[in-house]
């Protein structure tokens, strides 16, 4: 066994007890970092695939942004988790069957005859780094798709600041709008009324 | 045991992700009334493809794979924060993540 061998089983252990771990925790909080360990250990395997930038890109954007983003909702909501939690072990049956039937069929077809015909790679020598390799791609075949991922990116910021943005209430500022609009008659009523008569007269 | 001694061929990468893939199903079968652990199970799932993908990539000498998982994962990244936006706005007008109190279209 070659020390990529040992690794490779190593990260794999971890991964599917790390995953087994995100959704079967009592708290949520420790189900994303749970989620954070898997990710880690994804990447891991990926390395071994050599595929450098998208494991740095995984740890980067996944651990370093989503995941907080994760941390950050849950800590801000309020709520009762053992509530949500109530019927869990009236779903495990199901949840078992149906993830057991997955993996039984999915590897009786994964290991029979149909993956077996493809070799093992053969270990080139390093022309140049993944990055590169991945970077010319993306710039010349996979332009326009590039460009879009971006638009896509752009429209899930404003999305999202959109959504959650929140005016206060009790925060006073002008609107030109309405300084604009304003006639006199909205300011200032004039009425007419019978002028007093004098005390001493009566 | 020459399945854990010999070096890991494509189908020890699928039969993992695969497993990581059902796991995440099952996931969202038990956890089906929590939002925030149905959106973790998503991303779960994504992360079994996008293995398959590298693997793929790997073993067929084929850059187009990462190419896809660089958009794959893009695109969650912009779904997981637009679904938390979402979340987020649930919560402040319902008071509650519970999917079953999410029946106000119902009628």
């Amino acid at each position: 066994m070659t020390f990529s061998t040992a690794v490779f089983w190593a990260l794999s252990a971890i991964l599917v007890l790390a995953a087994l771990r995100v959704i079967t925790n009592r708290n949520p909080v420790h189900s994303a970092l749970w989620l954070v360990l898997s990710f880690f250990t994804a990447a891991g395997l990926w390395l071994l695939l050599q595929a450098e930038f998208l494991a740095i890109a995984l740890v980067l954007v996944y651990v370093g942004a989503v995941m907080v983003l994760f941390l950050f909702v849950l800590m801000m909501l309020d709520v009762n988790y053992d509530t949500l939690r109530a019927q869990f072990r009236s779903y495990i049956p199901l949840g078992a069957t149906v993830g057991v039937l997955v993996v039984l069929e999915m590897a009786l077809v994964l290991l029979g005859s149909y993956a077996k015909a493809i070799p093992a790679p053969v270990a080139e020598p390093p022309k140049a780094g993944n990055t590169h390799a991945l970077g010319m791609l993306l710039y010349t075949d996979y332009v326009y798709p590039f460009e879009i991922a971006a638009v896509i990116l752009l429209v899930a910021i404003i999305a999202a600041i959109a959504l959650t943005h929140r005016q206060r209430r009790e925060t006073r500022y002008q609107d030109p709008g309405k300084q604009v609009k304003v006639r006199p008659r909205d300011r200032l009523r004039i009425i007419s009324m019978a002028p007093e008569k004098r005390a001493e007269q009566e | 045991m020459s399945i854990l001694t010999a070096a890991p061929t494509l189908s020890h990468y699928l039969v993992l992700g695969a497993i990581l893939f059902a796991i995440s199903m099952a996931g969202i079968f038990l956890n089906r009334k929590n939002v925030i652990i149905l959106l973790m199970a998503i991303e779960l799932m994504l992360l079994a493809v996008n293995l398959n993908f590298i693997a793929f990539s790997r073993y067929l000498n084929d850059m187009t794979g990462q190419v896809f998982v660089f958009f794959i994962l893009t695109v969650a990244a912009a779904e997981s924060a637009i679904g938390l936006a979402i979340l987020v706005l649930l919560f402040r007008n319902v008071g509650s993540i519970d999917v079953e109190d999410l029946d106000q279209l119902k009628g």
